[in-house]
């Protein structure tokens, strides 16, 4: 029966048609929808994990139990859970393992745009790098065997492309049958890695890799497409459908496994095609590859060599690609003669961006309001609330990964910073990994003060349930973390729990904070507006004729608040004017109008009574 | 083939450009198209980027049908339909169409964050209209907004404009409404239909 699904709904079909059963992993876009989607499958336990790390040990655990495993992130939760990928590229499994990584070229929403076919390399595991969803429900069936044959973790390397786009899947309607419980392993020379046995084991997995890479020559998903023997491409992944697209004519070696390659293939497909090309995205992966088997690739006339260490020729290394990129790159290469006209139309006038910003109602503009109000340095981390560095609240001064905010805080504080640093991590960002840094935080004693913005769910990556909500991934009731309790558990004396909406509260409390010593943490908790029970309660607000237009609460940086066309007669300025169809009531506006010009939810409903 | 003499459009893949603003149905609308099209026996592919939009970014969408489709993304200047669900998104994404491709635009301002705040100004009606112009005759303006609250219900205006897609590519409402019915919950089938019908007869 053939579906149309997105690739990510493809992983998780060809999961479950594989008879995996077990499944943990942390959201991540674009990989979240893989374990949203496979946990609705009969007979599977899908969990979300705190992290990577937790939950890619998870996945090992299952699959050293004897059941077929899953294991999803996004490509950076592959940083966070590298020391688990590592270990279980070197013990091997009992059952299937799979490890997606999603990465994200052009970093969509990402903070970096790391190759992570890279990591396969780095530990010696194969690594299968689908071009849509067809591949990716095949490749997700083929990784598992593959694991089993060879005793090894299978990287399945996913882009947002590929995850992100629908295309029709010839699927079979039937799960494999799940393996009864076996007796748990009791190997310690392949399970547990001290030394002795790991100086063991390193042979075994370089032996191993030399293998695969043998396999690879008759693995079905890396064929030869004999076309024109003029061109010769050698690509994988997504990059496959461009080379489909602009060059109708080429000979292609389409790799479904992207490491290890399969040398002899390559080298034939080499003899075979007069100019031979690698189309890829990102880093030249396969491209150096195929250098040092020494095969020629093709060189554009009059144009330098290129060399160690921007080994990548012809194709940008930045962002994802796309038809137009292909063809431009191509044509500067004298490989596409056709013309084209790489000037699109111009249009002349100047458009007004259309940034993401923090929606209206958000619990978190509070207390970037006063952050911004303050002018401390904030260290801001990932998650909804890094839209708190944008205009005009422009109060985050440093990001860079899950867990950093707290951390890099501390780092100022230890470096004897003369001013007081706020660190603001959400509250799934917090489990994740902010728990160890303010542990540090308490256990030396720094001079942080941290905010967590506990909007009672996984926000960013479109409402996931977390160890704080009460629910589990396939919504069984739950424990409901206690964030204060935990805090203080963690040895920080000075803690309080706000309603984020209450501004005053929070700035009293941060100036307070800011002249007394020592560690402190303020938890601001309200859920986020866009929650289904959060969105019954929306009551927009009013602005009276108090208004003289003063802009103070334009700078809250609401959607749902800006410049009305009616001017003050005095001031000659602009009235606030509040959107009805956006303004949900959080009456954070109607807290700083300094003239009382906004009415509060009351208010509001006493006049319309 | 893909022939619409009326539109002056003949291809062997057919290319539909969705862009619009977080909350107005662009993704649903682009899931009806990708199933019109699987329906209707083509290869299809649909590509969006999800992670942003419900924070007041662009959306955008690309399906495309065809014998066989490879790239999933379409290329600058080769849309044979941009369908915009707001003007600005639509004017941003222009030189995605083919000259003398096909503009179809809700008639309706978002106003982003940077206008609102003064930072910039929204770009007027006839502005817009020039710039379509220069790139294309067959421009389309629906005011679905309006349409969609004489119904009643400001959220199937995303509705209204696959109506008017739809009379556009002169197709049968019955071989596209069931895929829209399904797609919506059961209590407002009939005003979606209502305003899918309103669609078709607004071209």
């Amino acid at each position: 029966m053939r579906r149309l699904l997105s690739g990510n709904e493809a992983v998780a079909r060809g999961a479950w048609e594989a008879g995996c059963s077990v499944a943990s992993g942390y959201p991540g876009t674009p990989s979240t929808e893989i374990m949203e989607t496979f946990a609705l499958y009969p007979n599977v336990y899908a969990e979300w994990a705190p992290n990577e790390k937790v939950g890619l040990d998870a996945a090992i655990g299952a699959a050293y139990a004897g059941k077929r495993s899953l294991c999803t992130m996004k490509h950076v939760g592959l940083n966070v859970a590298a020391d688990a990928f590592f270990y279980v590229a070197m013990t091997g499994i009992e059952a299937g393992l799979v490890i997606v990584s999603a990465d994200d070229p052009s970093m969509h929403s990402s903070q970096n745009e790391q190759d992570n076919r890279q990591f396969a390399k780095f530990a010696r595991i194969p690594c299968l790098d689908p071009a849509d969803s067809q591949e990716a429900r095949d490749f997700t069936i083929a990784a598992y065997d593959l694991s089993e044959q060879f005793d090894t973790p299978v990287l399945l390397r996913m882009t947002t492309r590929v995850c992100h786009t629908s295309t029709a899947v010839e699927v079979f309607e039937q799960q494999a049958t799940v393996p009864d419980q076996k007796k748990y392993p009791r190997n310690p020379l392949k399970y547990v890695m001290i030394p002795a046995n790991a100086r063991r084991r390193h042979p075994v997995i370089e032996a191993r890799i030399a293998d695969i890479s043998e396999f690879a020559e008759t693995f079905i998903h890396n064929r030869v497409e004999y076309r024109g023997k003029d061109l010769g491409i050698i690509t994988g992944g997504v990059a496959y459908q461009y080379a489909r697209e602009v060059f109708p004519d080429a000979s292609i070696l389409k790799l479904g496994m992207v490491y290890p390659l399969p040398k002899k293939m390559i080298t034939e497909f080499a003899k075979n095609v007069k100019n031979l090309i690698v189309l890829e995205e990102l880093d030249p992966f396969i491209e150096d590859q195929v250098r040092a088997m020494g095969v020629k690739l093709y060189q554009p006339a009059g144009k330098a060599e290129q060399s160690y260490p921007l080994t990548k020729s012809i194709f940008p290394i930045f962002g994802e690609l796309n038809p137009a990129i292909v063809r431009q790159f191509a044509n500067e290469a004298g490989l596409y003669a056709a013309e084209i006209d790489f000037e699109t139309a111009p249009i002349s006038l100047e458009l007004p961006a259309r940034p993401p910003s923090l929606c209206p109602g958000c619990p978190h503009r509070s207390s970037f309001y006063v952050l911004s109000k303050l002018k401390i340095p904030v260290n801001g981390d990932i998650g909804c609330y890094t839209l708190g560095v944008a205009p005009p609240l422009s109060a985050i001064d440093t990001c860079g990964c899950m867990g950093a905010s707290i951390g890099v805080a501390h780092g100022a504080a230890i470096a004897g910073d003369p001013e007081r640093h706020v660190a603001v991590v959400g509250d799934s960002t917090f489990f994740h990994s902010g728990i160890p840094a303010l542990i540090n935080v308490a256990y030396n004693q720094s001079n942080v003060i941290t905010i967590i913005m506990d909007n009672r769910v996984t926000g960013m990556t479109g409402h996931q349930e977390n160890p704080g909500t009460g629910k589990t991934l396939q919504n069984e009731a739950t424990i409901s973390l206690d964030i204060e309790q935990l805090v203080k558990a963690c040895g920080i004396e000075k803690v309080l729990t706000v309603e984020a909406f209450e501004v005053d509260l929070i700035e009293k409390t941060l100036r307070t904070w800011m002249k007394e010593e020592g560690p402190a943490v303020m938890i601001t908790r309200e859920p986020c507006a866009l929650l289904p029970e959060q969105r019954k309660r929306y009551i927009p607000l009013e602005v009276t004729d108090q208004c003289n237009g003063c802009t103070v609460c334009f700078r809250i940086g609401c959607p749902a608040i800006s410049k009305s066309e009616i001017l003050d007669p005095k001031y000659n300025r602009p009235l606030a004017i509040i959107n009805a169809s956006l303004c949900t009531g959080c009456e954070i506006c109607a807290q700083v109008c300094p003239r009382d010009a906004i009415l509060f939810k009351s208010q509001v409903l006493a006049k319309s009574n | 083939m893909f022939s619409f003499p009326k539109l002056g459009i003949k291809r062997d893949v057919l290319n539909f450009f969705l862009v619009g603003v977080g909350g107005q149905g662009t993704i649903l609308a682009s899931n009806v198209l990708a199933e019109l099209g699987l329906k209707l026996g083509y290869d299809v592919k649909k590509a969006e980027i999800h992670g942003m939009s419900q924070r007041g970014g662009s959306v955008i969408s690309h399906v495309r049908w065809g014998e066989q489709v490879f790239s999933p993304i379409i290329a600058k200047g080769e849309a044979d339909f941009l369908i915009a669900f707001e003007k600005l998104e639509g004017l941003r994404f222009l030189d995605q169409i083919r000259p003398d491709g096909v503009f179809l635009v809700n008639d309706y301002q978002i106003v982003p964050v940077t206008v609102s705040s003064g930072n910039a100004i929204y770009p007027s009606d006839q502005d817009i209209r020039e710039s379509t112009h220069e790139i294309t005759s067959n421009n389309y303006w629906v005011d679905c907004r309006s349409i969609a609250e004489e119904l009643g219900n400001v959220k199937v205006a995303n509705v209204v404009l696959l109506g008017a897609l739809c009379g556009l590519m002169e197709a049968e409402l019955e071989t596209w409404f069931p895929i829209i019915a399904s797609k919506v919950p059961q209590k407002s089938v009939e005003i979606n239909r209502l305003a899918f019908q309103r669609g078709v007869d607004a071209i």
